[in-house]
């Protein structure tokens, strides 16, 4: 049975506030939630008072906290344009990358950001992606073949290639994967989103030749049909992807295969 | 220290957008219908006593009786309409173009807001079809 609410240790409770500098042009309020392993406890959600001129991304606004307002908060981030996913959050409700996401598509009002939702956290916007990490590699994500090309490359057509569009693109940043209610009720036997697009990566790569077996791990009322195309997933992709379809393509496969 | 983790917030701070409410309405109404299939047993139960039938008539035409009837009527519109979008999905259509273009609404949310309505149109239909009945019928 789904946990609705968060575990008692879990629950967040009411933070520090850290008023803004006298003479802020455009200040915003963000409502960053908080925990550190070293204090233990619940969790807490601080809100920093924050001058948001000059800053164009919410990553903008999150490294001039920690560059100037509060050296603790922890985050992960690198590329800061799109193509890595380390700072993967929730922000504003919705999963997004902090990086891609503009500070004039935020709503008026307090902005509210958290790790990736119903994971466990390492440190405040930190998640322990583990778990998230092991489901990709059991779908074998990478080319698997028995012909032999020599010492020649593996041709595709250009129709073929053209299957891989809007696949290829994702990033394992885990929004997705951890914007879906099914996954958060199902962790351990769901694959989730992220993980089913991947897969469909391979099976409609012409080049593999694992289809078939590809197709029968998949066969499952977990790892695949927890899906009930509830498009959290599609709804809230950074890339602009769209795992729902991905994942019911897969499920034609196999009704194809079977009828 | 792993295990002393906490779980990050999930329902309580994910936005609700239309598909969302569409997946949640879809399990409550399969649910209530569930239930409701124990009003036709009560009804064929009732059925072979005169007692035991004007009990279950005056149960459902008291105000109680007739929400519930107005809510289980609005589930089955409901189940059946979204029931054609899962139909329609399995079959592999209807997801819509991503949301690439985050100015503009994805295709399914004007779905799945077209299927509240219908659901709901539908009902008010029915319910009117059957109050006029009754009121030309003289029952």
């Amino acid at each position: 049975m789904a946990e609705f609410t968060l575990p008692q240790m879990s629950k967040v409770q009411k933070g520090k506030r850290f008023a803004a500098k006298p003479g802020g042009k455009k200040v915003r309020n963000f409502r960053v939630y908080r925990w550190d392993p070293d204090v233990g406890g619940n969790p807490r959600v601080d809100t920093y008072e924050v001058d948001v001129t000059g800053s164009a991304m919410v990553l903008d606004v999150l490294l001039k906290i920690k560059n100037e307002i509060d050296p603790t908060l922890t985050l992960r981030r690198s590329c800061r344009e799109g193509v890595c996913g380390s700072c993967a959050m929730n922000i504003d409700g919705e999963n997004t990358l902090a990086c891609t996401k503009g500070l004039d598509e935020l709503p008026d009002g307090d902005v509210g950001i958290y790790p990736l939702p119903h994971m466990p956290v390492v440190k405040d916007l930190v998640p322990d992606l583990t778990h998230f990490y092991a489901q990709y590699a059991s779908i074998k994500p990478w080319l698997q073949s028995q012909s032999s090309f020599g010492s020649r490359e593996r041709l595709q057509s250009p129709e073929d290639r053209k299957k891989l569009d809007g696949l290829y693109e994702c990033i394992l940043c885990a929004c997705c994967t951890t914007s879906c209610p099914s996954y958060w009720w199902n962790p351990d036997r769901f694959l989730g989103p992220a993980v089913l697009l991947q897969a469909y990566r391979w099976i409609v790569d012409s080049r593999d030749e694992a289809t078939g077996e590809r197709l029968d791990d998949l066969d499952d009322p977990f790892k695949l049909y927890r899906c009930h195309t509830i498009m959290n997933c599609t709804n809230t992709c950074p890339k602009g992807l769209n795992p729902a379809k991905a994942i019911g393509e897969i499920k034609q496969l196999l009704m194809n295969r079977t009828v | 220290m792993p295990n002393t983790r906490p779980l990050s917030p999930h329902l309580g701070v994910y936005r609700w957008r239309v598909n969302m409410l569409q997946s949640t309405l879809h399990r409550l109404t399969g649910l209530f219908l569930c239930l409701g299939a124990l009003l036709v047993a009560w009804a064929l139960i009732a059925a072979t006593n005169e007692g035991a039938w004007s009990v279950f008539a005056s149960f459902w035409t008291g105000w109680i009786g007739e929400i519930l009837l107005f809510l289980w009527l609005w589930s089955l519109w409901y189940h059946l309409c979204n029931g054609i979008q899962h139909l329609v999905r399995d079959a592999g259509r209807g997801y819509g173009p991503a949301n690439r273009d985050r100015a503009h609404d994805p295709s399914y949310w004007s779905t799945g807001w077209m299927i509240l309505a219908v659901s709901v149109a539908l009902t008010v239909l029915v319910w009117v079809l059957l109050a006029l009945r009754i009121a030309g019928g003289g029952a």
